[in-house]
């Protein structure tokens, strides 16, 4: 199988082979992605009678107009409301999983070994798996059908507090800590003034992470809610889907819809780039 | 089971650092700094599991004439033996065995070979590539189905046309939902390889060139090698995920009837709850789920820390 060593007669053939493959890996991830943006332009009428990747009449603005007017704008509803699951529960919850795995990393505590412990436990549980009996509880609890019900069980990120101690490991060293102590500041302001600063690349990372799996996240929404009001995107666009073989007006719907919930986790990943793939690499330095 | 999960991930917190006495202040701040996760941790994932537990031991059934309605019996590990003696349960376990024995080594390979191409030096513009490559981990879930699902539609995607099989029928399903899966995921793994790949001293890659080994013979027995280790945790987390396989089918139930409402354990699940209204067999299946994930994630782990030894 393990071809000898080759000599440059060949490396213009090698490369061309490279990048043939490296272009179709690249036309396999993205195309999908530019035919989700041409339908958008399409009419109900000329996306099921023009090909997939052709353009048609463009109709993006119509289709923009019904979608936002759609029983009473609820469209909207459902972006804000993604907006705050997955805005306002990544940041506390990176923030949360920040200064706990921190706090275990740099700081001495009662149960700092057992409470690690049941974090890397807690990795393992699948959210799927968890998802059910976090609806029993809140159905006990009579939470069922609430913001909160979705809100905060996505803020917990054990996985997020593993690479906070990591990060914290890596990045902060204990010179600078007892330096801060003994000029007396406290261990909470030394956190915030000090480490969180110095940790800010795995903090985005985390933060960046945890907001792509709430925004995704569709399974506890879809157990937790009965309320279209409450919904997050993903949860309201795979309703109108349901509808869509028997409505096919839902189609256009559907599509545009996917492309407003699509594009800003892309310019996030795209303006981000640097803090996410430098974070993902000190992660990863086990 | 918490020492087989723990030892081989909690080894490198092992290192002793020398530390001063600290003063009971600041104990309070650790707890103080930890206290908002691990109340977290607790309500949201041990509370409910123990819940789970307690309901996955009840059944309602019919009380007396059934003028009372329902009532809770306790009924033992009897949910337990309904969901593993159901075929149904066994043949969503049997669908997410085949999908992972296709999905996880087709995914792996494709990443892989991305991150070592992209880490050979003939590549030019290795961000757009990597980039390019990534971006459909930015599509949620029910989107990419819902894309792929329009793809394979006869009329509507060009797939149907193009593929030998219908990849919306019966024997179809299956590679559809694995496509979508490594569509979502190769990327994703890709990037984890290509960062730890970088960090391979590149003098050992130099020295190997010099002893006159090749670009695949470096890549198959230098560089793969020594990313083993990202490599399994990539492998437990996949493993993991391909386990609770849920959005896909689901969102493909809308396109063709080829996906029953039990096609998958997670699907099973939601159907026992809220279909069946059965909530200690979904209880019980839940919890199986997460043990069975729970023990193969410890597995792979052992296999890592053996291997890496």
């Amino acid at each position: 199988m393990i071809p000898s060593p080759q000599k440059s007669g060949s490396r213009w053939t090698t490369r061309g082979v490279v990048h043939g493959v490296l272009l179709l890996a690249a036309l396999y991830s993205v195309l999908p992605l530019i035919w989700l943006a041409t339908s958008a332009t399409k009419s109900v009428g000329d996306f099921s009678t023009t090909s997939a990747f052709e353009f048609a009449d463009w109709n993006l603005w119509t289709n923009l107009g019904e979608l936002f007017a759609k029983e009473g704008g609820v469209f909207l509803d459902w972006i804000r409301n993604s907006v705050l699951y997955a805005g306002v529960g990544a940041f506390l919850g990176a923030l949360i999983c920040t200064a706990c795995g921190y706090a275990i990393a740099k700081l001495d505590f009662p149960g700092r070994r057992a409470l690690f412990a049941v974090t890397l436990a807690g990795v393992l549980v699948p959210p799927t798996a968890l998802a059910l009996p976090l609806y029993l509880l809140a159905s006990e609890l009579h939470v069922v059908n609430t913001f909160w019900a979705v809100f905060i069980p996505l803020l917990t990120n054990p996985f997020g507090v593993y690479l906070a101690r990591t990060f914290a490991e890596a990045s902060v060293p204990d010179e600078v800590l007892e330096a801060a102590r003994l000029d007396g500041a406290g261990e909470l302001r030394t956190f915030f003034r000090i480490s969180l600063p110095v940790m800010m690349p795995g903090f985005v990372t985390i933060l960046l992470f945890q907001f792509v799996s709430i925004w995704n996240n569709f399974f506890l929404p879809l157990v937790m809610l009965t309320d279209p009001e409450l919904f997050p995107m993903t949860l309201g666009i795979h309703q109108w889907g349901t509808r869509a073989p028997q409505f096919p007006d839902y189609n256009p719907l559907v599509i545009t819809g996917s492309l407003l919930a699509v594009i800003p986790l892309i310019v996030a990943f795209v303006v981000l780039q640097r803090q996410w793939r430098s974070g993902l690499s000190a992660g990863s330095v086990k | 089971m918490t020492t087989t999960l723990t030892s081989p991930a909690a080894a490198p917190a092992a290192h002793p650092v020398a530390r001063p006495r600290k003063p009971k202040r600041r104990k309070l701040s650790g707890i103080a700094l930890a206290a908002p996760f691990a109340l977290l941790l607790l309500g949201t994932v041990l509370v409910p599991v123990g819940y789970a537990l307690y309901l996955s031991l009840f059944t309602d059934r019919l009380s007396g004439l059934g003028f009372d309605g329902f009532k809770q019996v306790f009924v033992g590990l009897d949910n337990f033996t309904t969901v593993l003696a159901d075929p149904a349960f066994l043949d969503s376990v049997g669908h997410v065995a085949v999908y992972a024995l296709v999905h996880i080594p087709l995914m792996f390979a494709g990443a892989l070979i991305i991150a070592l191409l992209l880490d050979s030096v003939a590549v030019r513009l290795r961000k757009i590539w990597s980039l390019a490559v990534f971006l459909p981990h930015a599509v949620p879930g029910v989107i990419a189905g819902l894309i792929w699902g329009y793809l394979y539609s006869p009329g509507i995607g060009p797939l149907n046309d193009i593929l030998p099989t219908d990849p919306l029928g019966d024997a179809g399903v299956l590679p559809s939902i694995v496509n979508m899966a490594t569509w979502q995921w190769m990327g994703y793994n890709m990037i984890i390889f290509y960062t730890a790949l970088q960090s391979v001293p590149r003098d050992v890659l130099e020295a190997a060139r010099a002893d006159g080994a090749g670009p695949i013979r470096t890549a198959l027995s230098i560089k793969v090698p020594m990313i083993r280790p990202t490599i399994f945790v990539a492998l437990v987390f996949t493993t993991i995920g391909s386990l609770q396989l849920f959005t896909e089918p689901l969102v493909l139930r809308t396109f063709t009837g080829a996906v029953t409402s039990t096609w998958t354990p997670s699907l099973y699940i939601y159907e026992a709850a809220f279909v069946s209204n059965d909530y200690g067999r979904a209880a019980a299946a839940s919890i199986l789920l997460a043990v069975a994930s729970a023990l193969l994630s410890a597995v792979v782990m052992r296999l890592s820390a053996r291997r890496s030894r």
